[in-house]
C-alpha cells in the first residue's frame, strides 16, 4: 500500500470524520447511557421501550449517598412537612432519610489506594528504571524478565496465596495492603515503560550536569525527571486505572474499612430494591476522577502512547 | 588554573584498548590542542581528566593533587561536547546559568545575570538567550555549548571540537575570542580538533595521538617542522605532506623508506623533469598537482602563476624528511 502525500480530497475528509464520529458515537454510548441513567426515576430506568427524554430527577443521588428505611404513612403524617429536597424525594416513596450511605467512604478509600499505589508505583519505578538503564546491573536482563514475567499470568492466579498471606500478615482489609497489592501488580509495567523513557534521554545530559557541578542525583532530578516528565506521566494514568478499576481483589481482600467503591457500587442493587439510578450515579461519580485526570495529563498521554513515533 | 598531569594513562573499554600508557605534562595556563583521528583517544582523554571515565591504569593530577576517586563536580573542570548537550527543557539563558547555580559554585544572582550577559555577548548569542534551547540551530547550540563552559572559571577547560558546526566566518571570529580569553584569563585548556588552522594558531602545545598513544608533544611548530614519524608529519599541513619512496629524487640516507616533502619544501625552477597535471587556483595561493616519475605530489606555488596543465617543471626536494621503514623519522 502506498501512502499518497497530496492533500485528501474534501469527500475522503468527510467520510474519514464521519467514521471517526460514528466511532466516537458507538464508545461513548453506554457512557451517555450510565450518565442519564442516574438522573432517572426507577420508573424511567427500567421503562421499555427505553426513554431518551425524560425529566431530569436526582432520586438516584439521593439514593446513593443515604440509607433510608420504610415507615407507616401514619408515623409519616406525624413527622411533619419535609425540611429539605432530599427528604421530600424520599418521603414520595413512604421513607425517611436514616443517615449518610457508605458510598462517600468507598470513593475515598478508591482514591486513597488508587492515587497511593499509582504515586508508589511510578515512584519506584523511576528509580528502577533510572538504575537499569543507566548502571551496570549484575544481570541485568535476567532481572528485568523477572519482573516482567510477574505479568504473565493473571494477577487473579495468586489470588488464594494472596489472601492466605494477607490474612497471616494482618494486611487483609487495610489501606496498605491494597496499596502494597495494586503496587505490586503495577510495578513491572511502571519498571519497563519508564526504562524505555529513560533510555531515549540521552545520558549526555547527565555527563554535562555532573560536569557542571551536580551530584548524580541532582543530575538525575533536574534534568532526567524534567525530560521523563512525558513518561512519567503516561505511566501513571496506566497505573491509576488500572488500580481505579481493579474489582476481583477488591471482593476478595475487602470488606469493611478498606472496600473501594468497585465492590461496593453493585451492593447498592440489593438495598430496597433494583436500584437502578442509583447504582448508575455511583457509576457516574466513579468515572469522574479518572476522567479528570486523564484530561489534565491528556498530552502526555498521547505524546507517551506514540513515544518513539513522533520524537524529533 | 592549573596544571594538568596525566601519568602512564591507560583505558580499555572491553577489548578495545582506547588509551594506553599517556603521559601529558599540560602546563597551567597552557593551550594543548590534541590531534589524531577518529578512535586515536583524543575524546576519551578528555573524559579521564573530566571524570567521565576513570583510568584502568595511570594517575591524573589537577593542580598537583591526585583526582582518584574525585567526581567530576569536585575536579572543578568545564568540558564542551562534541554533541552540545543542551539541556532541552531549559531556555539558552537557563542553560548558560546551569554551572553557576550548582551547589559547586553557588554563585549570588547579580554575578550570575552579569557573567551570562557578558559571555552571550562574546558569543554572540545575547539575542537567543530566551529562546528554548532545542529552538536554536547548530552552531548556536554549539555557542551556547560553549558559554556554559566559559560563564565558569574552573581549574581546566576541556573543549571537544567546539568549534566543528560553525559557519567559517564565525569560526574564525571565535577562534581569535577563545584565544583572548584564554590568554587574559591564563586559563588551561585541553582542545580537540581536527582543523589545522585551530591547532597551529591557538596551541601552545600539539599532542599527538595514535591508537591510544601519544606519540608526540612539543609546540605546533615543532610538531611542524620536526615530525617523529610519517605519522605525525601528516597530522598538520594543508595541503598534506608528499611521501615518496626515499631514492626517488637521488641517494638518501641507507636505511631510510621515504621521503617527506611538504608541499613548500619543493624547490619549483631546478632538479628533474615533473609534469604538471591539475592547477588549483585558490585566491591567495595556487597549489600544482604533479606528475614525478609515476608519483603523484602537491605543491604551492604564486598565486598568479603562468604554468598550465601539461606543462613540464623542474622541481627538487628542499628541507625533506626522511622516514624508515616503521616510519620513524632519521
Amino acid at each position: 500500500m502506498s501512502y499518497s502525500i497530496t492533500e485528501p480530497s474534501n469527500r475522503q475528509k468527510w467520510i474519514a470524520g464521519g467514521l471517526v464520529i460514528a466511532y466516537a458515537i458507538l464508545t461513548l454510548l453506554p457512557l451517555a447511557w450510565i450518565i442519564a441513567t442516574g438522573f432517572k426515576t426507577p420508573a424511567d430506568a427500567i421503562a421499555y421501550p427505553p426513554k431518551v427524554l425524560f425529566t431530569p430527577s436526582l432520586e438516584g443521588y439521593v439514593n446513593l449517598f443515604t440509607s433510608r428505611s420504610r415507615v407507616t404513612p401514619e408515623d409519616l403524617a406525624a413527622l411533619g412537612p419535609p425540611t429539605t429536597w432530599y427528604d421530600e424525594i424520599v418521603r414520595q416513596y413512604g421513607m425517611v432519610i436514616t443517615g449518610a450511605s457508605r458510598y462517600g467512604e468507598r470513593f475515598l478509600n478508591s482514591v486513597i489506594i488508587g492515587f497511593g499505589s499509582t504515586f508508589l508505583s511510578v515512584f519506584l519505578g523511576t528509580i528502577a528504571a533510572y538504575a537499569f538503564s543507566r548502571f551496570k546491573v549484575p544481570l541485568k536482563d535476567d532481572l528485568l524478565f523477572f519482573i516482567l514475567s510477574t505479568r504473565m499470568m493473571p494477577p487473579i492466579a495468586v489470588a488464594i496465596p494472596i489472601f492466605l498471606m494477607y490474612r497471616q500478615l494482618g494486611l487483609s482489609d487495610t489501606h496498605l495492603g491494597m496499596i502494597l497489592l495494586y503496587t505490586a501488580v503495577n510495578l513491572s509495567l511502571s519498571v519497563w515503560l519508564l526504562k524505555g523513557f529513560i533510555d531515549e534521554i540521552p545520558i549526555e545530559y547527565e555527563e554535562a550536569a555532573l560536569i557542571d557541578g551536580y551530584t548524580r542525583f541532582q543530575a538525575f532530578y533536574k534534568v532526567v525527571l524534567p525530560q521523563a516528565a512525558t513518561g512519567i506521566a503516561s505511566t501513571a494514568i496506566f497505573c491509576l486505572i488500572f488500580a481505579w478499576n481493579e474489582y476481583a481483589f477488591a471482593v476478595l481482600l475487602t470488606s469493611g474499612t478498606a472496600q473501594t467503591a468497585p465492590p461496593f457500587i453493585p451492593t447498592i442493587i440489593g438495598a430496597g430494591g433494583k436500584d437502578w439510578p442509583a447504582v448508575a450515579a455511583g457509576a457516574t461519580l466513579f468515572l469522574l476522577p479518572i476522567m479528570v485526570f486523564t484530561i489534565l495529563l491528556r498530552k502526555h498521554l498521547l505524546r507517551g502512547i506514540t513515544f518513539g513515533a513522533v520524537r524529533k | 588554573m592549573a596544571e594538568v598531569i596525566l601519568h602512564n594513562v591507560t583505558k580499555s573499554y572491553g577489548p578495545q584498548t582506547a588509551l594506553s600508557g599517556v603521559s601529558m605534562t599540560i602546563a597551567d595556563g597552557a593551550f594543548v590542542v590534541l590531534l589524531g583521528p577518529t578512535g586515536a583517544g583524543k575524546t576519551t582523554t578528555l573524559r579521564m581528566v573530566s571524570g567521565l571515565d576513570t583510568p584502568d591504569q595511570g594517575d591524573i593530577s589537577i593542580n598537583g593533587q591526585s583526582t582518584k576517586g574525585l567526581t567530576p563536580a569536585q575536579r572543578n573542570v568545564a568540558m564542551v561536547f562534541q554533541q552540545y548537550s543542551l539541556y532541552p527543557h531549559l531556555t539558552v539563558r537557563e542553560n548558560m546559568e546551569f554551572p553557576l547555580k550548582s551547589p559547586l559554585l553557588r554563585t549570588p544572582r547579580a554575578e550570575i545575570t552579569r557573567k551570562v550577559a557578558e559571555v552571550a555577548e562574546i558569543l554572540q548569542i545575547s539575542h537567543k538567550l530566551d529562546n528554548k534551547a532545542t529552538a536554536l540551530s547548530g552552531g548556536e547550540m554549539q555557542r551556547v555549548s560553549i558559554g556554559r563552559a566559559l560563564v565558569r572559571n574552573p581549574a581546566v577547560y576541556l573543549m571537544d571540537e567546539p568549534l566543528s558546526s560553525l559557519d567559517a566566518k564565525l569560526r574564525a571570529d571565535l577562534r581569535v575570542e577563545l584565544k583572548n580569553i584564554q590568554s587574559n584569563l591564563g586559563a588551561t585548556f585541553l582542545y580537540v580538533t581536527h582543523d589545522q588552522i585551530e591547532a597551529m594558531t591557538m596551541a601552545t602545545h600539539v599532542g599527538v595521538l595514535d591508537h591510544g598513544k601519544l606519540v608526540q608533544f612539543g609546540t605546533p611548530r615543532e610538531i611542524y617542522e620536526q615530525p617523529v614519524s610519517i605519522y605525525a608529519a601528516g597530522r598538520l599541513g594543508q595541503p598534506h605532506i608528499n611521501i615518496l619512496p626515499a631514492d626517488l629524487f637521488g641517494p638518501a640516507p641507507s636505511n631510510a623508506t621515504h621521503i617527506g616533502l611538504r608541499p613548500e619544501h619543493i624547490q619549483q625552477g631546478e632538479g628533474q623533469d615533473a609534469l604538471v597535471k591539475r592547477i588549483e587556483h585558490l585566491g591567495d595561493q595556487t597549489r600544482l598537482h604533479l606528475s614525478f616519475k609515476n608519483h603523484d605530489l602537491t605543491t604551492v606555488t604564486d598565486a598568479h602563476t603562468a604554468l598550465r596543465a601539461g606543462d613540464i617543471l623542474r622541481i627538487q626536494p628542499q628541507r625533506p624528511f626522511y622516514f624508515d621503514a616503521n616510519g620513524t623519522r632519521i
